[in-house]
């Protein structure tokens, strides 16, 4: 078996809006696939089709070799599903959450209480097992509803957009669980709008948008594909921001963008900047800033799609922002 | 967590045996048990709405009605019995819903049990608060004077039938709570549609003195023959027409609700 997960040209319409429109993607056993993208990209439906929860109109997948349409069964088997919003049961306590999966699976009373108590151990949620689950935090609950679903130890792993909501702390501590995971050599796929969140924890990354998969690569190829490098420019002086875009415009012979009182352009040759130097020496223009850096994916993505992957609430003159 | 070496495809079993689907299913319907312990509000409608009611229309009515509220409460009780399990038959669409609109329906898909679990589950826990409720109700009559002047059988057979009827309907719950957007929406079904039915049937007061149009209605209102076969079980008169009709609207729910729902439940989501 090469692939722990593998998916074929998968179809899903709904009424007329086509949700996935033919997906491709291989995630290789112990491997952490990011799939990236906006919301309504498609990412939930895939998730929900590999994780047996939906057929797909068209295409094949298998799950650990198992087909996720013939052989479901075997596929739940192997598999934990962590969705957008937590799916625990408000009304019962950790303890009884985590002890009904169990039981469910098969185990005894005492299994499944061990089991149960170990989870909630290693989530941090020991003190609150003995609560009810709708007492909880939204960063608590998103902890319960993950260790609901390795309470069977599964050797693939869905999670949807699992830090979606969460505030930054809570998520670094996702995270952290995330890449435990990983060390333990399971293989997951992992959804996000989150640019950053792909960045940090995908060993690859696939880009949907619009139901379709437009990239794949590692975060590094990703960026390299589209104009490798950024030059960004802060004139000391909001005054020469027009000049300032004009050298940068001649030497690369592309039009810059100008956000902020910072002028920015895509890169493929590094030698350029010692050309804008020098000009805007000549013009008598002092930088405040002047920088060559590689592209962030959030670049990346707005390369590929025309627009950003994440909606901004904020306006849209300080993108930077979004992403942290 | 163990580590995972995954070269050739893993062995699993490729379907659930039916002790293993049994076990899944006393295990889910343990599971809606237990969520009343931790939410007081379920007990309060399961327990404590049944015997306001009781008490409202026994003491507020029963002299109206009947000229003296044990006479009241001897005639209501029956019907009382029925409106109860009637509005409590929406319990299982709420709970589905629930489920559905929280995620945990999926979550419970997700893993490797018997398809049908998660609904035998739901069905044998509401069940389950249909016979305490009938009990509470019966109990709490007698101690306010109601008797059951048939047998115990009678009293037994009133159970069966409730329950049989409850089971028929809750193909019909399964379809509510499937579709239903939110358990808000079933709430208000429930409202609109279980209230209207229950008091135009004779299960709260003789229909003798409804105008003639409501009269007809009232005659081929199910409620009316569930509520008269109840009556008939629990202090004598005619049960075995209206228990036929009863059994036959139950067969009828079921044969027009059970494909529909089974079919909803299999393309669902």
């Amino acid at each position: 078996m090469r692939y722990a997960i593998e998916a074929e040209g998968l179809v899903k319409h709904y009424g007329d809006t086509k949700a996935l429109d033919g997906v491709d993607l291989v995630v290789p056993p112990g491997r952490l696939l990011g799939v990236l993208g906006p919301n309504g990209a498609g990412k939930t439906t895939a998730v929900r089709i590999l994780a047996t929860l939906l057929a797909p109109d068209a295409g094949r997948a298998t799950v650990l070799g198992f087909d996720v349409r013939r052989e479901a069964h075997q596929v739940r088997s192997f598999i934990g599903l962590t969705g957008q919003y937590a799916a625990v049961d408000e009304m019962l306590t950790g303890v009884e959450n985590l002890m009904m999966i169990g039981r469910l699976l098969g185990m005894s009373r005492a299994e499944a209480r061990a089991r149960a108590t170990a989870l909630l151990e290693r989530f941090a949620l020991t003190e609150a097992g003995g609560r009810a689950a709708k007492t909880y935090s939204g960063g608590m609950r998103r902890r319960l509803d993950l260790a609901a679903s390795l309470v069977g130890r599964p050797q693939v792993l869905f999670l949807d957009e699992p830090t979606t909501g969460l505030d930054p702390r809570s998520r670094t501590e996702l995270w952290a669980v995330v890449r435990g995971l990983m060390a333990d050599g399971v293989t997951v796929l992992l959804t996000t709008q989150y640019l950053e969140e792909a960045d940090q924890l995908a060993d690859d990354i696939v880009v949907f948008d619009h139901g379709r998969v437009i990239a794949s690569g590692t975060s590094d190829q990703l960026k390299a594909t589209t104009g490798a490098q950024v030059l960004e420019v802060r004139p000391l002086s909001a005054d020469h921001l027009e000049l300032v875009a004009k050298v940068v415009s001649d030497v690369i012979e592309t039009a810059p963008e100008t956000v902020g009182g910072v002028v920015t352009a895509a890169v493929h040759d590094p030698s350029v900047v010692p050309a804008v130097v020098r000009r805007l020496d000549d013009l008598g223009v002092v930088a405040s800033e002047l920088t060559l850096r590689k592209s962030t994916l959030d670049e990346v993505f707005l390369a590929l799609t025309g627009h950003r992957a994440e909606e901004t609430t904020a306006d849209d003159t300080k993108p930077e922002e979004a992403l942290v | 967590m163990t580590a995972v070496t995954t070269t050739a495809p893993p062995v699993a079993a490729r379907r659930v045996g039916p002790g293993a689907a049994g076990r899944q299913t006393l295990t889910l319907a343990w599971r809606s048990l237990v969520q009343i312990k931790h939410n007081p509000w379920e007990l309060l409608d399961l327990s404590i709405q049944p015997i306001m009611f009781l008490l409202l229309f026994t003491y507020v009515f029963g002299g109206a009605i009947s000229g003296s509220t044990g006479d009241y409460l001897q005639f209501a009780l029956p019907g009382l019995l029925v409106q109860n399990a009637l509005f409590y038959t929406l319990s299982t669409a709420i709970g589905l819903n629930t489920d559905i609109t929280k995620g945990v329906f999926d979550r419970l898909r997700s893993l490797p049990i018997a398809r049908v679990a998660p609904l035998a589950g739901r069905v044998l826990a509401d069940t389950f608060k249909q016979v305490w409720a009938f009990a509470l109700l019966v109990g709490f009559g007698m101690v306010l004077g109601f008797r059951v002047t048939t047998s115990a059988a009678g009293l037994l057979g009133a159970l069966a039938l409730l329950v049989v009827v409850a089971l028929a309907m809750s193909w019909m719950s399964v379809l509510i709570g499937l579709k239903a957007s939110n358990p808000e929406k079933v709430q208000m079904f429930s409202f609109s549609v279980m209230m209207p039915l229950t008091f135009t049937s004779s299960a709260l007061v003789p229909s003798a003195t409804f105008p003639s149009w409501l009269q007809a209605w009232s005659d081929v209102n199910p409620v009316t023959h569930l509520a008269d076969a109840i009556r008939g079980l629990l202090i004598g008169g005619e049960v075995a027409g209206p228990m036929l009709v009863s059994l036959l609207w139950s067969a009828g729910f079921t044969v027009v609700f059970a494909p529909l729902a089974i079919r909803v439940f299999r393309n669902h989501i």
